[in-house]
């Protein structure tokens, strides 16, 4: 039992979080993060050169990390600087490509940009509702179809896409963007996300049966997630109790006053909670546990993100419902995350799927 | 990371699982898995079966007889006892006076006191709260004015848990009305034979009587059974009740309760289907299967952190809220999961053909009263967000 980073990890956090600190002020990030191309493309290569893209993939496939914790870190780190990049994409794409044996290295070095489009507007977060799909062109394979808020879809150079092979099982394709109908937007809490309408859209098969190597990467993505939101919560709650101790009403300091202290601490109590739960699904990345942790850490981090959002939010009063003051981008952050990979219902049902499973557990008594 | 025990610790708890199947006689186990009231004799045999171990007083060192065990080793201890459905140890003698004694004890008292602790000839019971002094323990007024060798102690304790099988109490007296309340309190050792001491029972709101009130009516407690100097009684209770504190998210209990839910829901038909393929029902019962996953990785990194720092800090206040709530959410659930073979009252349970339910849920509803106690006693749980507010916060 050690709770500790390793030696590596440490730094790996140390150094992002002082590139992102000198380089992504809340001034610079808002900035670039709400208008197009909704992220700073050359800060981008600076940060695929201090190896955070390697971090995320493992030895085995042209990478130095990839495991539960060296995503956690790199998106825990992410999280608590507000970074608007497209790491969500990148990550997604590094599980997909890997899984397909495909080489990393282009995107790795950040020389290509990747997005992952899986989601559709009819399946936002279940592979197994997916429509999309691929037949046999007379130039080989062409999709038809649309996915819906591909995440760093409306800055990426390349695409890898979930579809049906001649409309059943579900494989992967690799796209050209420029070969499909893309139609990028920036998010509510900044970044980019682009809806990507397949027309006929030439393709190559990369993976032929990918059920499970889709699970794996939205895994893999939702612990991100998980991290990222556990990164950005104790942002928010230095931010608040700083405010409480300085801010002053009725002649002294708010955070005096034991209605909000208490509030302060039910707040920090599920922060732990939240990142107790994200440390245990980066744990079981790899194992047979891996899918169900990962929704038991989505689920609570769901609802405390929310809880610390909304708190923030009123806890400050006033001034956190500006655009200028940083809380306000910590808090749409917090709860927008729960609308990527599976929100807190979509994981709850997968929890509780094992509970109603037929003939699961002592039959009689 | 490593979020598994040591090949050490593994080893314990196999050895711990083990002398659990052993020596854990049948008939006390199936009482706490039914949660039957336990008999004076019943928590007697169990702590003379972990004595002969030598395991009976876990935070003790190992010159006093404890085991010396690392927080680790604690708690793997007390999560096995809980899956094996073990008495809890009565805390007032083992967890409390005992590290309290050796801590600010006399040779002599350490001597006289904490072997009769180990052998089971005294029963300590705890004389903190006052009908007066809940939260707000300084404030209390039970007085020890000193006679010659003596103090006379006049005023009333209550909550006094499991009083009733006890010998001997250890007091929380207000021996000086000088400067602030906190300063003019003393750590009074009192033999509960002594004259002028009355108990009563409380009780309590599912009909049982596990508490008490206590009486002192000029009753002459000898100076040599003060601990620590007079007026230094403040200090005492704080540290005392940090180590009540240790255990208090109770996550053995919680872990026990979840997997008799579990179980329970997956057998109970209910209006046509299986009580657990009711979405609501499942649902509530994964959310706090979730948050009792992540509790205890937060009780591992607390006790990773203790064993680095020696001692509980504040965060053991964050332990018992956040703990207690999983349980009460829990206790919640098991009542609600009988719905109308929850009203008997305990003591009219049905047993046998007409049983209503499985006698490990025949007590959910009384469960479910008797533990909205756990937000209350050792500090409740507003008292532990304000000492989390200043020693943690700086509020």
């Amino acid at each position: 039992m050690d709770f500790e980073p390793t030696e590596e990890r440490r730094l790996l956090a140390e150094t992002l979080a002082r590139f992102l600190a000198a380089e992504y002020s809340i001034e610079h990030r808002n900035s670039v993060a709400y208008s197009e191309p909704f992220h700073d493309p050359v800060k981008w290569r600076a940060l695929a050169d201090l190896g955070v893209l390697h971090a995320l993939a493992a030895p085995a496939d042209g990478g130095m990390g990839g495991a539960g914790f060296d995503i956690a870190t790199v998106f825990e780190t992410l999280g608590a600087a507000l970074c608007p990049e497209p790491f969500l994409g990148a990550l997604l794409s590094v599980r997909l490509l890997a899984a397909a044996g495909c080489d990393l290295a282009p995107l790795l070095s950040g020389q290509i940009r990747y997005a992952a489009a899986v989601g559709e507007t009819d399946a936002p977060y279940d592979p197994a509702e997916i429509g999309c799909e691929a037949h046999r062109g007379r130039n080989g394979w062409v999709l038809h179809g649309r996915k819906s808020v591909v995440y760093g879809g409306a800055s990426a150079e390349r695409l890898v896409i979930a579809a049906r092979a001649d409309g059943g099982a579900l494989a992967l394709w690799e796209v050209a963007a420029s070969d499909a109908r893309i139609s990028g937007y920036g998010m509510i809490d900044g970044g980019n996300a682009a809806e990507v309408f397949l027309d006929g859209t030439p393709a190559a098969m990369i993976l032929p049966e990918a059920g499970a190597a889709l699970q794996d990467a939205l895994d893999h993505g939702a612990l991100a997630l998980c991290a990222e939101a556990v990164g950005a919560m104790d942002t928010a709650q230095a931010m608040l109790l700083d405010y409480l101790q300085t801010r002053r009403q009725f002649g002294r300091p708010i955070g005096s006053f034991q209605a909000l202290q208490h509030r302060m601490v039910d707040l920090t109590i599920e922060i732990e909670q939240a990142r107790s739960i994200t440390i245990l699904a980066a744990g079981n990345m790899g194992t047979d546990r891996q899918t169900r942790t990962v929704s038991m850490a989505k689920n609570l981090v769901g609802r405390m993100a929310k809880l610390v959002a909304e708190e923030l939010i009123q806890m400050h009063g006033g001034i956190a419902m500006t655009w200028e003051y940083p809380a306000s981008h910590f808090a749409k952050r917090l709860v927008m995350i729960d609308h990527q990979l599976g929100d807190t219902d979509f994981h709850l049902h997968r929890v509780m799927a094992e509970h109603m499973r037929p003939g699961n557990g002592p039959s009689s008594g | 990371m490593d979020l598994t025990y040591s090949p050490e610790e593994r080893a314990f708890q196999v050895e711990v699982r083990t002398f659990l199947a052993e020596q854990l006689p049948a008939d006390l186990s199936e009482k706490v898995r039914t949660g039957a009231e336990l008999t004076k004799s019943d928590h007697d045999r169990w702590h003379a079966a972990l004595n002969a171990k030598g395991w009976l007083a876990t935070t003790w060192p190992r010159g006093f007889g404890g085991p010396g065990w690392t927080p680790v080793q604690r708690h793997i201890f007390e999560e096995e006892c809980c899956r094996a459905f073990a008495p809890r140890i009565v805390p007032f003698g083992l967890h409390m006076l005992g590290p309290v004694l050796i801590e600010f004890g006399t040779p002599d008292q350490q001597q006289a006191y904490l072997p009769r602790i180990l052998s089971g000839a005294d029963w300590w019971c705890q004389g903190y709260s006052e009908p007066g002094a809940g939260s707000d323990l300084a404030s209390l007024k039970t007085r020890a004015v000193r006679d010659g060798d003596s103090y006379v102690v006049n005023g009333q304790k209550t909550w006094t848990t499991l009083g009733q099988y006890a010998n001997r109490i250890f007091c929380l007296v207000r021996t000086s009305a000088e400067g602030k309340p906190q300063q003019g309190i003393s750590f009074l050792l009192v033999d509960l034979d002594t004259p002028g001491i009355e108990m009563r029972p409380i009780r309590l709101i599912e009909g049982g009587c596990e508490v008490n009130e206590v009486f002192f009516t000029d009753v002459r407690v000898p100076v040599t059974n003060l601990v620590g100097a007079e007026n230094q009684g403040w200090t005492i209770a704080k540290f005392l009740l940090t180590h009540e504190r240790t255990n208090i998210a109770g996550l053995g209990f919680s872990i026990q309760a979840f997997e008799q839910l579990r179980s329970f829901a997956r057998r109970r038909r209910a209006n046509g289907k299986r009580l657990v393929d009711d979405p609501l029902f499942a649902a509530r019962l994964s959310e706090i299967e979730i948050d009792l996953e992540a509790m205890k990785i937060t009780n591992l990194r607390m006790l990773a952190e203790a064993r680095k720092t020696g001692a509980p800090g504040p965060e053991s206040s964050m332990l018992k809220i956040k703990g207690t709530q999983i349980r009460q959410v829990l206790n919640d659930l098991a009542r609600r999961a009988l719905g109308p073979a929850a009203v008997p009252f305990p003591s009219e349970v049905l047993g046998g053909n007409a049983a209503l339910v499985p006698p490990d849920q025949a007590m959910n509803a009384a469960r479910y009263f008797n533990n909205r106690k756990l937000s209350i006693f050792g500090g409740s749980n507003e008292i532990q967000r304000n000492i989390l507010a200043k020693a943690k916060l700086g509020l």
